[in-house]
This record gives structure tokens, C-alpha cells and sequence, in this order.
């Protein structure tokens, strides 16, 4: 909270235009430092962090697509990469964000579309995104296992 | 706002058509359009990613030439490109407050984006073409 005893900061510095873009005495917007942590807001940050972290997997995706074109070593070395084990525990990162984002986002979208809106609701469909996103991300990695086998 | 001719005008007159940041509602269309197309999309690519595990560069290479596969192949990656600079544009709108970064930022997403749907097209035009 800003203090209003402090004069560099109170009303007396806008006259003095100081402060030419801030108001003190507005209130904050909601401050994640003092939030309780609750399932829809760790949701919402999830979907975005995820967004973030999948655009790198767009231009590893870009990378391999570019590696198959070109064959040869180019190949060679990007199926070694995937295929270490530092790269399987980034492809099961990139999997895991991408299904919880998928799915995530079509809960955006049914939202988008007036349905769920809730608080029950809300967390229902929230718990939903959470186990199944935990269990498809088991069932592509148990099929990839077993294909690899 | 009290600029000019505005001063006078409805505040419902800067509302209708493109609004006042003249780009209407694009931004959020498309991000929705390409979120649909993408949640139809990437249980396929999931699959047939996961049966080609094993395979040698022949195999995935014919797998990807093949056209249907070719053409929807290509429509996931423009889509992911074009999804990942929509959503990131919104991030960088959201946290970076100095303006000279922020458009810089945006340019370089855009730059990115655009070569790395147009490298992925190349990629997958050249695969097909080859087999």
C-alpha cells in the first residue's frame, strides 16, 4: 500500500507533476502476493505459463520438421536429442503442458460459449482438466513406451 | 478522449465498428478459430507422433508425404505458429510497460512466428516433393 505521509508520494506530488502517470490513492488491482491461493487462479496462470513454455515446442516441432527434410546427420542428431534422456523429460514436459492447455482451453472456449460459469461449475470442470490431463498424458507416454519396446 | 470533434460525440459512436482500438474483435476470433482448429488437430498429430516412435527417416518421411497428411500437416503448423504469436502478443501486452520493449518484443514474435511457420512449411513442401 502506498503511504500518504510520505510527500514524494501523496497528493501534494501530483500537483508537483512527479507523478505524472500514477494516482496514489487508486486502489491496486488484485495483488497476487495477497490472493489465497485458490484452484482457479493456479489454473489460469497454468494456462498461460503452459502457452508460454508450448511455443518453444512449436519451434522444436519447426526444428525436427527441418531435421526430417534435411536427413542425413541433421537427422541423426536431432533423433539422438529427442531420444536422450534429457530429452525425454523435456518431450514429457511439452506433452504434459500441451494436453493440460488443450484441455484447459476448451474449457476457455465452452466458457467463451455462455456454458459453466458457475463457481461450482467452474471448479468441477477445473478438477476434471486437472485428472485428465494426468491421465492422458499417462496413456500417450504408456502407448509411446510400448511402441518403442 | 476531449480531442477535437470527440468532444461532442456519443460515447457509443467510438464503440461500433472497429471500436476504439480499431482492430475490432480479430484478435479474439482468431485465437478462438485457431484454438478449435488446433484442439482437432493435435489428438491426430498426438497419434500419429506416437506410432511412428521406432520408425527409421524413411518411414516418417513417407508418412509425411503422403497428401492428406502433407496438407493437414501443414494447416497444424500455421495454426501453431499463428496461435503462439496471438498468444504471446498478449502476454507481452500484459507485463512489459516499457512501450520501446514492448514493440520491439512484438516484432520479434511476429518475426519468429512467421519464419518459423514458413521454415516448417518449407520442411514439409520439400519432404513431400522428395518421396
Amino acid at each position: 500500500m502506498t503511504s500518504t505521509k510520505d510527500p514524494s508520494r501523496g497528493v501534494a506530488a501530483l500537483h508537483k507533476n512527479t507523478l505524472p502517470m500514477t494516482h496514489p490513492e487508486r486502489p491496486l488491482s488484485p495483488h497476487l502476493q495477497v490472493y489465497r491461493w485458490q484452484l482457479t487462479m493456479v489454473m489460469s496462470i497454468l494456462h498461460r505459463a503452459t502457452g508460454v513454455a508450448l511455443v518453444v515446442g512449436v519451434f522444436a516441432l519447426a526444428w525436427w520438421l527441418l531435421a526430417v527434410a534435411a536427413g542425413g546427420e541433421s537427422y541423426a542428431n536431432a533423433a539422438g536429442a529427442l531420444a536422450s534422456p534429457f530429452g525425454k523429460i523435456i518431450l514429457f514436459g511439452f506433452s504434459l503442458a500441451l494436453v493440460y492447455h488443450l484441455l484447459n482451453g476448451i474449457r476457455h472456449l465452452l466458457w467463451d460459449a455462455g456454458w459453466g460459469y458457475d463457481i461450482p461449475e467452474v471448479y468441477r470442470s477445473g478438477y476434471a482438466v486437472a485428472v485428465l490431463s494426468v491421465i492422458f498424458t499417462a496413456a500417450i507416454w504408456w502407448a509411446a513406451l510400448a511402441g518403442a519396446a | 478522449m476531449s480531442t477535437g470533434n470527440g468532444r461532442y460525440r456519443n460515447p457509443m459512436q467510438r464503440a461500433r465498428g472497429l471500436g476504439s482500438a480499431k482492430a475490432g474483435t480479430d484478435h479474439f476470433w482468431w485465437l478462438r478459430m485457431t484454438s478449435i482448429a488446433l484442439a482437432i488437430l493435435v489428438p491426430s498429430f498426438i497419434s500419429v507422433l506416437v506410432s511412428m516412435i521406432g520408425a527409421d527417416l524413411e518411414s516418417v518421411r513417407a508418412a509425411i508425404a503422403r497428401p492428406w497428411n502433407a496438407i493437414l500437416l501443414s494447416m497444424f503448423v500455421v495454426a501453431l505458429f499463428w496461435h503462439s504469436k496471438l498468444g504471446l502478443q498478449v502476454v507481452i501486452e500484459d507485463y512489459v510497460h516499457t512501450r520501446a520493449a514492448e514493440v520491439t518484443l512484438q516484432l520479434l514474435v511476429t518475426l519468429a512466428c512467421a519464419v518459423g511457420a514458413f521454415a516448417s512449411l518449407y520442411a514439409i513442401g520439400r519432404i513431400a516433393l522428395m518421396a
